[in-house]
Order: structure tokens, then C-alpha cells, then sequence
């Protein structure tokens, strides 16, 4: 039944193929024209924002098809890089630590939108989607997983430490909470040369139990920067639940003088319309703090089964529930701004864009021997590090 | 400042005689510098000397003028002003202040820097001149504002964070290995972090046990950071410009007890080399190694050695990491011998890493097995005695250049 249908649509496609020469070349193109639409659309937040100390935005999101279609592709990439690298990580092509971040896409993505690469984004060691986000691209993300050259800091940081300086993404950090310091400071550095824009530090419902991060919030509240602190809120610290870690498992509220809110962390939408109410609150007001209630399929990294804490069921429900990507998809099926060919097709496209890079990434080589030894000092004086045979001197001796 | 004012002849002279004849310091005046603790004040006292005889004074110290550094001395030379007259910690203040004219970049955080002035007066009145956003109070967070200074200088700002004792940087020891040291390398040279750490360590006049810590051995090891120790006016005002210059990591140790050093420094602009060592007595029997507080019972010693017929050459090695292999190597094949004097503990000390670094390089050089007087390896008491025998002093300084030059 279904079958005959697709073909019949097909069909009279085909027949406009023939008559009209530009739907053809549209046609050719994996994407119709209407995803480049920018008619705005008003979308409701399926989930109200919960509020403290402050009034929360409006549950109703402006967007565009355009919007909502890149929302898909970006999600559906983010999801397809992280589970090729599930399996690249099972080939030990990917070793050490591989922090993957499948089900939290929609808060990368919707602070994207809320925001500009002139913001900064600073966050811990689940980064990869981050780092795509912000313009990373696929190859740099797979060279530096696998320790080649064309990763983005060269082979020499690994899975936590992705950085793109010229797009604002400040990291990709190994220990917990310390990116909250950091990304008050960058949020100090933003006020000291008066640029008008924010820093979205981002931290995990464990590292919100680190003191550094209220220090920081003291310090951020004082003096008055624009830092917008974002709990992803994933209901997991590794394997302790969150009601089993904090006290107060609403994290929101835990700034206490600092205002907060609360988001559903999957919805996309939602996701950037608290963080363009962020952009403005932290710009007049201050700092505030947003926690998204998002959720990880995987477990804390590659070395967790991430069952032996929590149920496959739970797993299972939240997938078929909550997804970011089928919430999206629905919403751009059921508003006709793409058929569900096209998704497939675009997907597909994804799929085959990922595995050129890893391929790509599997050729590039190694970094050289030599490159032990550069970046430890930025170039200035004259700093010459010594290996470790220490032979190296800057002048012959007498 | 009579650092290598070569044209002029060097050092003030306590003999009448105008000249200045390093291989023989005699020095009529025993009266000893540091040892009373009634008085830790400690007089530098240079003038330049154009042919004109100077009355002794109380308390004069003949210390061979240290020899800047060759890079600096074209600057210094130049003088025909007699420079002017402060105390170290005012030095620090002039070199902070002059690089935050310079650079509108440079700021400073730090706990009760600003309205207070600094415990120890550095930042005495920068708050006043340069407002609220450039010099900083922060509440006491040290993780928290060392980590902001990092975030900060990750954008190209130039904090200079200072720890009111350096003993309180190890809350922030995380922030600075990883974030500080690491970051350049782990991103594959995306981000520079030009930031300055600063602050008073060392054992003081009975601070008790945590507030007489010395961290540059717990930071020696923390590879993309340099350290170094400043011990006079004149390196203390240029090593904090060259530190604040300088696009990586900088830690600067000062030292609690030498803030009110008194020295005439140049009117000029100066700008001290990070990686140099410094020569403050050349000689020809045996090299001491030394840093930073040490570097003053060490000239107390060697006036005894003097009087007993030796001739070491002291070297202040300023910079901890990395070291001037070069200069010490140049010492080393003249002297054939080292004594290492160092306020670090004897285990994992500067003094350790040093005689290891010279052992490799440079043991074929070596006539004796390398000295290493440390401080003991325990908590720093409270009492004054008991605190008296955890540093080196003089005495032992010369009974151990005895026993190598034997």
C-alpha cells in the first residue's frame, strides 16, 4: 500500500520534471526550495520553562523552515558522528577517553541559533558536538579523535580537548568544573573590552556540586559579567544518579541570588529561546543560570555500559519519547516543509559525509616526532625547551 | 643601581680608593646584614662612583654589583642620572604600573588589591589611578579567580594574578597545571595565556608552617609555565615587566622578607631576559648557585670565605624554569665545583633538579660531587630558633665551601 503510494508520488514528480526545467534542477538537489524558506513560524514549547528570581521568555519560539530543516541536518550529523565513533572507539582506532554526547544534540544546536561565533562557549569533556556546532568540521573532529595532524589542536589534546579559537569555542576540558572559571573569565575578558557579547559555560549535573562553581558565581554576580552558566543536566554524574549526588537536584536554583531557569533540554526550540533570553538577561542583569534537562543514550564514555545505573527501559522510553532528532522531524513532517524521503535522503547524505571523513582522517598522518616538543611555550624570548636529554643550549660553550 | 654600568667602573667601594678590584673584597665593616632578626631591613645602598671617595656608612654592604644581564646592558650604561632610590616592593610597583601604562591589556586580580593597596603594598594606589575594572578585588576564591585570570588571557588579555601568599595558590593548583600550563599545547597552539601569577613564598619571620611554603618545586614540573624569583629591586622591577611581556605563563616568587630591600635602580626603561641567570660575584674556586633569599646569607658567606682566602662566584639563577644552562655551564668549566644553596626543602627541591640538569650536562667538568644545602625536609616551626635551623645559613654555607674546595 505504502509502496504503490511512493511510487505514484514519484511518478507525477517525474512528470514535473519534464515540464518545468527549474523544479528539475531543484529536484536534483537533495533539498527543496522550501528549506531555504524564512518565513517565520511560531512553534509552543511542548514543556513550560520552570522560573527563579527572574521571568522566563515566552513558550512560544519564532523559527523558520529553513531553521528547523538545518536544526535536523545538524542534530542528525551530530548523531552519526558520535555513533561512528562508537564504533571507531570499539575498532581502538579511538582510545583513551571518548565522551559521546547522542540525545543531548538539541542543546548544541539551540544555543547555536540563539547565538553568534563572537560569543563564547566554553564546556567539558562531552565537546565533539560542541565543537561542530561552533564550525568545527567533520574531518577535524575525526583527525583528532584518532591522534592525526589535521585534528583541530593538531593530534596533541584528544577527545577533550577540542578548542576553535577563531569561532569563539574555548574547549574542551578534562577535569571536572574547572571550564567554570575559565569561562567567567572569558565572560570578564568580554565586559573589559566592552564587545557586547556573552559566555555560555557549560558544566554537567556532576560538576555542579564543585565549589569552584559558586565561587565563580560570586565572583560573576559581583561584578556584574556577562556569564551564562548552563547545566546539562543529563540525570547522570558517570554512574551516580543526580538525586543520589546533590542535596538539591534543581540545579537552576542553586544560584540562590542568581536567576534561573529551567528548559526541556530536547526540545530544540526551547533550547534557543531560553538562550536568547539568557543573551539579553546576562548583557542588562548579570549572570544566570540555565539547566537543560537533556538525557545521554550511551553511557558516561566508552568504558561505561551505562546500564548497570539505570534501566535499558529508561533508556529505551526516553529514545522513543523525547528524542531531540524524531521531535524535529515530526515537526517538519507534520508542517510539510520536507517529505519524509527527503529526511532519509538527507540522513543518507550525512552518513556518507561521515564516512568520507573518517576516511579522510584514517589517511592523515600521525603527528611528527618533533611536534613533542612545539606549543609547550609560545614563541617570545627566545624559549627553547630542552628534550629530555637536555643537550639543547642556545650557545656552544667554550 | 650599579648593575653594569661598565663605562663607570662598577660598584661602590667602601675602600678609599675609588676602584673596584673584584678578586679582593675586603670588607672593614663585619657587621653582618640579615643574621639579627631584630631588623630584616636590608640596605643596598649603590652609588655610582666617578672617581669620588664615599664616606662609610652603617651598615654598607660591599656586594660586587650584580653584572646585568649582557642583553640589558646597553641600557643600563647609558646612565648619566644617578637613577633613583626604592624598595623592592616598590620596584614591583613601578614595573606593574609602567607595563599597565603601556598596555591597556594588562590587568590585575588578586585578594585586597585594590582598595587596600595589597597586603605587601605592590598594588598600593594602582586602584586609585587605573579604576575598578583594572585592578581587581576578588573575594577569596583563589581556584575561582586564578582559573578567570586563565579564561581571561585566553582571549588576549594580560591579567597579573597575584596570591596574597604563594602557599594559597595550591587551592588553584589545578587551574594552573592543567589550564595554564596545558593549554597552549593541548590545542594545539589555538590559545596563548599570557597571564602573570604572583606572590610572596618563602620562610618568613615566624609565619608558621602553611604560610612558609615554597611552591616553586611543587610548580617546577608543570611543563608550559616558566618560573622565576626575583631577589633585588633592580630584577624584581624588570622581571615583572619582562614576565608581563611575555606571551606564556609566568610565575613570579617573590620573597616575604626581601619586600623592603632598598636599591637605587635606572630612571630608564628596563626589561630583564626570563630565561637569564644572574652574576652577582664572579670568581674562581668554586660557583654557589642560588635564588631568591639565599642569594643574601650567601653574600654573607662569602665575605667570610673572602677573608679566608676563597673566591666563589655567585650566581643568582633567577630564572627556575627553565635554567640558564649556559651561564651555569660557563661557571661550571671555570670553576670545576657547585655549591647549591636553595630555601626549597631537600626532596624535590629547585636544588634537586638543578644538580641533576648539571650532573648530565656538565659532569665531566665536575672536580667534586655537587653540593645541594636545602632547607630540612619538615613543616617550618614557629619558634625562632627552631625556624633559624630549617633555612640554610651562612655558617653552613661556608663549611660546606670548605669541605668541596678541599
Amino acid at each position: 500500500m505504502a509502496l504503490s503510494r511512493l511510487s505514484s508520488s514519484s511518478a507525477s514528480r517525474c512528470v514535473d520534471l519534464l515540464i518545468n526545467p527549474l523544479a528539475a534542477a531543484a529536484a536534483a538537489i537533495p533539498r527543496r526550495l522550501i528549506s531555504s524558506d524564512t518565513t517565520p513560524i511560531t512553534v509552543e514549547t511542548s514543556v513550560p520553562f520552570s522560573v527563579h528570581n527572574c521571568d522566563g521568555p515566552s513558550r512560544s519560539v519564532e523559527t523558520t523552515p529553513k531553521e528547523l530543516v538545518s536544526f535536523f541536518k545538524d542534530m542528525a550529523t551530530m548523531r552519526r558522528m558520535e555513533i561512528a565513533a562508537d564504533s571507531l572507539y570499539k575498532a581502538k582506532l579511538i582510545r583513551g577517553f571518548c565522551h559521546l554526547y547522542d540525545g543531548q544534540e538539541a542543546v548544541a544546536v539551540g544555543m547555536e541559533a540563539a547565538i553568534t561565533k563572537k560569543d563564547c562557549i566554553i564546556t567539558a569533556y562531552r565537546d565533539h558536538c560542541t565543537f561542530l556546532g561552533r564550525g568545527g568540521t567533520l574531518l577535524e573532529c575525526f583527525s583528532e579523535l584518532m591522534g592525526r595532524k589535521a585534528g583541530c589542536s593538531k593530534g596533541k589534546g584528544g577527545s577533550m580537548h577540542f578548542y576553535k579559537k577563531d569561532s569563539g569555542f574555548y574547549g574542551g576540558h578534562g577535569i571536572v568544573g574547572a571550564q567554570i572559571p575559565l569561562g567567567c573569565g572569558l565572560a570578564f575578558a568580554q565586559k573589559y573590552s566592552k564587545d557586547e557579547n556573552v559566555t555560555f559555560a557549560l558544566y554537567g549535573d556532576g560538576a555542579a556540586n564543585q565549589g569552584q562553581l559558586f565561587e565563580a558565581l560570586n565572583i560573576a554576580c559581583l561584578w556584574d559579567l556577562p556569564a551564562i552558566l548552563v547545566c546539562e543536566n543529563n540525570h547522570y554524574g558517570m554512574g551516580t544518579a543526580e538525586w543520589r549526588a546533590a542535596k538539591s537536584p534543581a540545579y537552576y536554583k542553586r544560584g540562590d541570588y542568581a536567576p534561573g531557569l529551567k528548559v526541556d533540554g530536547m526540545d530544540a526550540l526551547a533550547v534557543k529561546q531560553a538562550c536568547k533570553f539568557a543573551k539579553e538577561h546576562a548583557l542588562k542583569n548579570g549572570p544566570i543560570i540555565l539547566e537543560m534537562d537533556t538525557y545521554r543514550y550511551h553511557g558516561h564514555s566508552m568504558s561505561d555500559p551505562g546500564s548497570t545505573y539505570r534501566t535499558r527501559d529508561e533508556i529505551s522510553g526516553v529514545r522513543q519519547e523525547r528524542d531531540p532528532i524524531e521531535r524535529i522531524r515530526k515537526l517538519v513532517l507534520s508542517l510539510d516543509l520536507a517529505t519524509e524521503k527527503e529526511l532519509k535522503d538527507m540522513e543518507k547524505e550525512i552518513r556518507k559525509e561521515v564516512d568520507d571523513a573518517i576516511a579522510k582522517a584514517k589517511e592523515s598522518p600521525m603527528p611528527d616526532p618533533s611536534e613533542l616538543f612545539t606549543n609547550v611555550y609560545a614563541k617570545g624570548f627566545g624559549t627553547e625547551v630542552y628534550g629530555a636529554d637536555r643537550k639543547e643550549v642556545r650557545s656552544v660553550l667554550p | 643601581m650599579a648593575v653594569t654600568f661598565q663605562g663607570l667602573g662598577a660598584a661602590a667601594a667602601l675602600s678609599l680608593s675609588g676602584s673596584f678590584d673584584p678578586n679582593r673584597l675586603h670588607l672593614p665593616c663585619r657587621r653582618s646584614l640579615s643574621v639579627t632578626r631584630l631588623s630584616f631591613v636590608v640596605r643596598l645602598e649603590e652609588r655610582i662612583v666617578s672617581g669620588s671617595n664615599l664616606p662609610p656608612r652603617r651598615a654598607q654592604q660591599l656586594v660586587s654589583k650584580a653584572v646585568a644581564t649582557k642583553a640589558d646592558a646597553a641600557s643600563a650604561s647609558t646612565a648619566s642620572k644617578p637613577g633613583h632610590e626604592l624598595l623592592l616592593f616598590e620596584a614591583l610597583r613601578e614595573g606593574l604600573e609602567e607595563e599597565m601604562d603601556r598596555d591597556p591589556q594588562v590587568c590585575v586580580m588578586g585578594e585586597d588589591v585594590g582598595h587596600y593597596g595589597g597586603s605587601y603594598k605592590v598594588t598600593k594606589g594602582l586602584a586609585d589611578k587605573f579604576g575598578d575594572l583594572r585592578v581587581l578585588d576578588t573575594p577569596i576564591a583563589e581556584n575561582a579567580f586564578t582559573g578567570m585570570g586563565i579564561g581571561a588571557a585566553m582571549t588576549g588579555l594580560r591579567p597579573v594574578v597575584e596570591g596574597m601568599n604563594m602557599g594559597f595558590l595550591l587551592l588553584a593548583f589545578n587551574q594552573i597545571s592543567n589550564n595554564c600550563g596545558m593549554l597552549h599545547y593541548t590545542s594545539g597552539g589555538q590559545f596563548k595565556i599570557p597571564i602573570v601569577i604572583r606572590g610572596p613564598g618563602g620562610v618568613g619571620r615566624q609565619l608558621g608552617a602553611e604560610h612558609s611554603q615554597r611552591l616553586e618545586s611543587y610548580f617546577q614540573s608543570i611543563p608550559g609555565i616558566q618560573m622565576v624569583a626575583c631577589s633585588t629591586p633592580y630584577n624584581a622591577k624588570g622581571l615583572m615587566k619582562a614576565a608581563i611581556r611575555s606571551e606564556n605563563p609566568v610565575i613570579l616568587f617573590e620573597h616575604v622578607l626581601l619586600y623592603n630591600l632598598k636599591e637605587r635602580i635606572p630612571d630608564e626603561e628596563y626589561v630583564l631576559n626570563l630565561e637569564e641567570a644572574e652574576m652577582v660575584r664572579p670568581g674562581e674556586h668554586i660557583t654557589i648557585l642560588t635564588y631568591s633569599r639565599m642569594r643574601y646569607h650567601v653574600m654573607q658567606a662569602a665575605k667570610t670565605l673572602v677573608n679566608k682566602g676563597y673566591d666563589p662566584e655567585v650566581i643568582d639563577i633567577r630564572s627556575l624554569k627553565p635554567f640558564d644552562l649556559y651561564t651555569i655551564g660557563n661557571s661550571v668549566k671555570k670553576t670545576h665545583r657547585v655549591l647549591i644553596v636553595e630555601e626549597c626543602m631537600r626532596t624535590g627541591g629547585i636544588g634537586a633538579s638543578l644538580t641533576a640538569a648539571i650532573t648530565e650536562n656538565f659532569h665531566d667538568y665536575l672536580d667534586a660531587p655537587i653540593m645541594c644545602l636545602s632547607s630540612q625536609d619538615v613543616p617550618t616551626p614557629y619558634a625562632g630558633t627552631l625556624e633559624n635551623w630549617t633555612v640554610v645559613q651562612p655558617a653552613q654555607i661556608v663549611t660546606a665551601v670548605e669541605q668541596l674546595c678541599q
